[in-house]
Parts: structure tokens; C-alpha cells; sequence
């Protein structure tokens, strides 16, 4: 069954992945509430919503490092949403993250920290409700720690168990929650990697899997390209003492 | 990294980048010393190929603006046609000008002054464009329009991204009641009786013929005529009851996954695909949708890659009505002539040029596709001359090849472009292999 359209909001809307998933919502007939660090960047997505699909969209300035104005953001909502998706996400360089230790924290806390302080907070209004759906956006990256991303890949775990014990204690008071696998994307972040085209799905198709995840067939965790399934099998069942050496 | 356009030839290295916003665009324009903007890379040359950078322009993607009643649209120059026909056409407009594919950005079909089916009555692209942001070199942005900066308005539709980067622009949509075609199929025995039949019929919303290059003796030139009409609710109610109003609007087709063998499409394989096309078809009235009838190409992806790995050559040239019935014949007979078979050949009427370099003429023009080869080069060298001597030009959105003699003898307004380029301090910044090739 799908859900009525109601109000999402799409945490890091200016992202690509954030989007395309806002036009999705957007073109299902659903109010979009878009967060942005960026004013003109974000205005600029709401703008063309409202052109593009008609809808109704408004924006609202979040950073996903200022935990502290979290609290005051649910407030200003006014109405909660029935959906949150959180796209918000960045790709560190492995051998800066390696040296740099306050790059590391940068990628530790936008990858982790604020999506999972948003996510809990957000749960807990949730919950009181009664209804709704929470999206994260995690990664593949997550599921083992490999030696050229464990950077990213380890603050991506923790999103991943976070949503994965979250789903567990909502799961008897109505609230849903959706962990997402993009693999890769074609997108800003992986600009001018070569992606192999049987693993790399585009911003629209995971846009897509997120509504349909979400609203649709209600899934619990979703791998955007089935593919991924495959690889992250073979990769799980590597015994450490083999996997340690691989290098990719 | 190597760059071409949608012909596959020439290959040029470029450095790519890509700018997510005006403030990023503008930043890295002061920095970068030549470079030029390109679209969705379906010219078919190498106009989109920046002399030193590419800036793709792609990420500029967002529609900013729409008034129902007058039905002009504000978008940034990357919006794809595509999208917006995808975003439009079920809410009741479409583009008033389209060319043969609708995976173009719309600031490359503003830089081409691109030119569809219904030239004769409205004009190109540029004809319905009601303002445009440009960003200078230096950074600077200006608005031109017919009456704001109206010189520089006129040298950029149709400029070939060489007066600055388009960034935005505010073009004109019409309304239509469907998104269905109505389509009439002609058979002329000639292409001088294609072109009568195409001049009587200027009345026609839309008129394009398909020239059969390869026949010989006399039905040598034997072409179908297409015109074309806007369907109204009526009529598609009456003709077609229970038909979509505004049939599907999904993007992709049928991909050609590999580079077919450079021999698939020779001068046997094709005569007789002409032959078929010909033979089968009969003068007709059908209704037809909005994506076959102006997008027939777009259906099967990548379709340039038919040609086999050295690509191919576009050779697109317009004649004045004068020397039209003269020429067009014995351009014919060069091409009949040749080893090198033409796959495609489209021919129109065209009407006045709207931008200093547009390429539109009052006049004939024919299209022709030409699959890279040792010999071809020297038989468009002809091809040329001919041209020139009709007082006709080249295409510059397909060009690959022509040489800087014959586009200043086809493109009278070049000073007056010239002096703009150096009063917006584009010379020397703003350079394309294409305008490097040619001298602009």
C-alpha cells in the first residue's frame, strides 16, 4: 500500500542523492522541506521544485556539525513531517584523513554524529506520534572496514547499527526506519572516480528506491543496485586473516 | 581528458571541469586563461571542445521561473530539453522551436541558434528567447535581450558560446492541446520536386523531407515529404479516441552498446535501407506522437556510435532560393558520384537568420551524415566550393572540418562579431577548437 502524500523532509537537499530525492517526493504529490547550510544553493533547489513539479517546498538552514541548533530546528517545523530522509554525507580523502586529524573528525561527525543525533531526535518525536518513516543514507563503505576508506567506511558502520537498532526499538510503535545502500553513485562526491557501470546507479535510481523503500513496499534495508548484495556477501564471508590483505 | 562531439571526429584533448554554481563559474573564468562552455556535447564537431578548458556546464540544471498566462520559462543554461518537455508538455507547452534531438541543453541550442522543422514561419531557437544572462571573462554578468545590450544579444544567439557563458535565459513556450503529431508523408520523384513541394507548403506548421541520396538515374534525389501539425484535443478525440492526451514521456530507448564495424553501412547496406524507405511508403495522413515525430533518433541511444569507431561527419549547408535549383542538383550528382555513402539526408526551407552568426538563411538546406573515411575529406572540399559559389554557408554546430576561407565567405556578419568579442574582452579567453580552426 502507498502511503498518502504528506510532508518530507530531506536533510542535505542540495546534495545530488538529495535532489533527485526531493523531485521524487516532490512529483508524488508530497510537501518538501529542504535543509541547506547554504542559503543561495538551497533557495536555488526549492526554487526549481516549485517550478519543475508544482509542489510545495519550503527551505530551512541546518548545519549538520551545530548539534546544539538541532533542537531549536525540530521546533521551527512547526508540523513534524512524516518522512525524514538523510542524505547528508562526504567522501573524505583517505591519506588526508590518515594525517589530519581534524579533517578525520570532520568526516567522523557529518558522516556520523549529526545524522545520528538528527535521526534520534527526530525518532523521539516520532515515536510520541506514533507515525513515521526515517530514511538514512548509509553505505556499503560500513559493512567492513577496508584499509583505503575506513575513514569514511567506520562513520558509516556507525550510522548503519544506529539505524539498525533504531528500526528495533521503534518497531512496535508505529515508526519505520529505512537504511539505504547507494553502492556507488554518479554524483559530486565521486567525480572523476571510474566507477564499474554494474555497481554504479545514478542520483534518479536511488531517488527512487529511497520513495519506493519508503512508501511503497516498506522495506527495512534496501542495496540500491541488487549487484552490491553479491560483492557484500563474498566480502563478509572473507575470513580476517585474508581480508587484511587484500588491498581495494 | 579527450573530448569530441556527438560525431565522434575530431578528438581533441580538454581539460573538463565543472562548475556547480554562478560563483563557482565565475571564479574559476577569471582564472582559467581560454576556455569555452559546453552543453550536453551534441554538436557534432568540435565547437563544444575548449581550446586549453571545457567548462560543462550540466550542473546548471535548475528551472528558475514559469509565468502560466504569458508562457515564458526562466531556466539555467544545463537544463536539458529533455526535462523540459518531460516537466512541461503534460502541463500543456511545448519548446516553439525543437531541433533533431532532445538530449541538448538549452544555452547550446541558444550558442547554435538551433533550427527545427518549423523554420520558415518562426524563426530558430534564439527567435523565442527573451533575455539571457551572460557571464563575461572577467566574472561580470550582464542581461541582454532585443532591447537591453541588444548587439551583443544578437551576436550570442547563434555565437557558439563565444561571447561569454550563457547562464540563464528566458525563453518563450507555446501552447499545445496534445502531444500528438499529425503527419503528412509525400512522395516527391526528385529533390528540386521536394523542394517545390516543401515551398508550396509553407503554410505547414512543421516540413521536413528525407532525400534518398543513393538512387540513381532519374530517380536520383527521390525524397518523402513530412508535414506536420500540433493535434488538437478534437481531433485526437475524434481520430483516436481514448488515446493518451500527452503520451509517455520516458527518456530512454534502445542503447547501441558497442561501436558497430566501420563496414555496416556502406553504399549497399544503405541503398537498400533507402530503397525500402521509399518503396513502403505511401502518401498518408496519420497521427503520430511528439517523440517520433521530432525526436525519431532519440529512441535508440548512442546511436552515433553506428558509424564505427572513426565516427562521422555532418555536413549541414544552406543556399539562397536563387541558386538553390542550380546547385543542389549538382551537389547531388558529387555525392552520387562518390564511394562515400550519406545514411541520412534532411532537407528544409529555411527563413531569415535571427544572431550575427546564425547560421539560418532564407534559402534550402540540406543535411548529410558521412561516415569518417581517407576519401570523404577531399569530396566536402567540393562540396564547399559549390556552396560558396551559391553564396551559401556551413553549419557550425556540425562542422568538423570546413576551412576558415569558407566560413568568412559564408558568415558576412563576422566584423560586427569580431568587435564584440574584443569589447567583452573574449579574444584570446574565450576559444573553441572550433573558432580556433576557423579563425573567429
Amino acid at each position: 500500500m502507498t502511503t498518502q502524500p504528506g510532508t518530507a523532509l530531506i536533510i542535505g537537499g542540495t546534495s545530488d542523492i538529495g535532489r533527485a530525492t526531493a523531485l521524487v517526493y516532490a512529483d508524488h504529490g508530497w510537501k518538501v522541506i529542504l535543509t541547506a547550510r547554504n542559503d543561495e544553493e538551497g533557495l536555488r533547489e526549492v526554487n526549481h521544485l516549485l517550478i519543475a513539479s508544482q509542489a510545495k517546498a519550503e527551505l530551512c538552514r541546518l548545519d549538520i556539525l551545530d548539534t546544539e541548533s538541532f533542537g531549536p530546528f525540530i521546533n521551527s517545523l512547526g508540523t513534524l513531517p512524516n518522512t525524514v530522509v538523510c542524505v547528508v554525507g562526504m567522501l573524505p580523502t583517505q591519506s588526508r584523513a590518515v594525517a589530519d586529524t581534524a579533517y578525520a573528525s570532520l568526516s567522523l561527525r557529518t558522516n556520523f554524529e549529526g545524522p545520528a543525533i538528527l535521526l534520534g531526535m527526530l525518532a523521539d518525536r516520532f515515536e510520541k506520534r506514533g507515525t513515521g518513516t526515517i530514511v538514512g543514507v548509509s553505505s556499503i563503505a560500513g559493512n567492513r572496514g577496508r584499509a583505503s576508506n575506513y575513514v569514511y567506511g567506520s562513520a558509516k558502520a556507525g550510522l548503519t547499527a544506529f539505524l539498525s537498532g533504531l528500526r528495533g526499538r521503534l518497531w512496535h510503535s508505529g515508526v519505520r526506519v529505512v537504511t539505504v545502500m547507494p553502492g556507488f553513485v554518479r554524483t559530486r562526491m565521486t567525480d572523476g572516480m571510474k566507477l564499474s557501470p554494474f555497481l554504479t546507479a545514478e542520483p534518479e535510481q536511488v531517488a527512487e528506491a529511497i520513495y519506493e523503500a519508503a512508501e511503497s513496499r516498506h522495506r527495512d534495508i534496501i542495496y540500491v543496485r541488487r549487484s552490491w548484495r553479491l560483492v557484500m556477501g563474498v566480502i563478509a564471508a572473507m575470513p580476517e586473516g585474508v581480508f587484511k590483505r587484500v588491498r581495494f | 581528458m579527450e573530448l569530441s562531439g556527438w560525431g565522434r571526429y575530431p578528438r581533441h584533448s580538454s581539460n573538463v571541469v565543472s562548475p556547480g554554481s554562478p560563483r563557482e563559474l565565475a571564479m574559476l573564468q577569471r582564472h582559467i586563461p581560454t576556455y569555452v562552455a559546453r552543453g550536453n556535447g551534441r554538436s557534432y564537431g568540435d565547437a563544444g571542445i575548449g581550446a586549453g578548458v571545457t567548462l560543462d556546464m550540466r550542473r546548471f540544471d535548475r528551472m528558475k521561473g514559469f509565468d502560466e498566462t504569458s508562457a515564458l520559462l526562466t531556466v539555467e543554461a544545463g537544463v536539458l530539453l529533455a526535462d523540459l518537455i518531460d516537466r512541461f508538455l503534460p502541463r500543456g507547452f511545448f519548446p516553439a522551436v525543437v531541433p533533431g534531438t532532445r538530449f541538448v541543453t538549452i544555452g547550446g541550442m541558444i550558442a547554435a541558434d538551433v533550427h527545427g522543422k518549423n523554420h520558415h514561419w518562426v524563426g530558430g531557437f534564439g527567435d523565442h528567447v527573451e533575455a539571457l544572462k551572460l557571464m563575461f571573462p572577467s566574472g561580470q554578468t550582464v542581461r541582454c535581450s532585443r532591447d537591453e545590450n541588444s548587439d551583443l544579444f544578437k551576436a550570442t544567439i547563434g555565437g557558439m558560446g563565444l561571447t561569454g557563458t550563457i547562464v540563464e535565459a528566458t525563453i518563450q513556450l507555446i501552447k499545445v492541446e496534445t502531444g500528438w503529431m499529425r503527419q503528412n508523408t509525400v512522395r516527391a520523384e526528385s529533390i528540386l520536386s521536394a523542394v517545390q513541394l516543401l515551398t508550396a507548403n509553407e503554410g505547414a506548421s512543421y516540413a521536413v523531407a528525407w532525400v534518398d541520396c543513393l538512387s540513381k538515374g532519374n530517380a536520383l534525389g527521390r525524397s518523402l515529404v513530412y508535414l506536420g501539425e500540433h493535434v488538437s484535443l478534437d481531433a485526437l478525440q475524434e481520430r483516436n479516441p481514448g488515446a493518451p492526451i500527452y503520451p509517455n514521456t520516458r527518456r530512454r530507448g534502445i542503447a547501441v552498446p558497442l561501436d558497430a564495424p566501420g563496414f555496416l553501412l556502406n553504399r549497399h547496406s544503405i541503398r537498400a535501407f533507402n530503397a525500402l524507405r521509399y518503396g513502403r511508403a505511401r502518401t498518408k495522413d496519420e497521427l503520430v506522437t511528439w517523440q517520433s515525430y521530432f525526436f525519431p533518433l532519440d529512441g535508440l541511444d548512442q546511436w552515433n556510435r553506428l558509424y564505427g569507431r572513426r565516427g562521422f561527419l555532418q555536413y549541414q549547408f544552406v543556399l539562397p532560393h536563387q541558386t538553390a535549383s542550380r546547385v543542389l542538383p549538382e551537389i547531388m550528382g558529387e555525392i552520387a558520384t562518390t564511394e562515400d555513402p550519406s545514411f541520412l539526408a534532411v532537407l528544409k526551407t529555411l527563413g531569415k537568420g535571427g544572431g550575427q552568426l546564425s547560421f539560418p538563411m532564407s534559402g534550402v538546406t540540406l543535411a548529410l551524415d558521412f561516415p569518417v573515411s581517407d576519401s570523404i575529406f577531399s569530396l566536402l572540399d567540393r562540396l564547399d566550393r559549390l556552396v560558396v559559389e551559391g553564396g551559401g554557408r556551413l553549419y557550425l554546430a556540425k562542422d568538423a572540418r570546413q576551412r576558415p576561407e569558407t566560413f568568412e565567405a559564408g558568415y558576412p556578419n563576422l566584423s560586427i562579431f569580431r568587435q564584440q568579442r574584443r569589447a567583452i574582452g573574449a579574444e584570446g579567453r574565450l576559444a573553441s577548437m572550433l573558432s580556433k580552426r576557423i579563425a573567429v
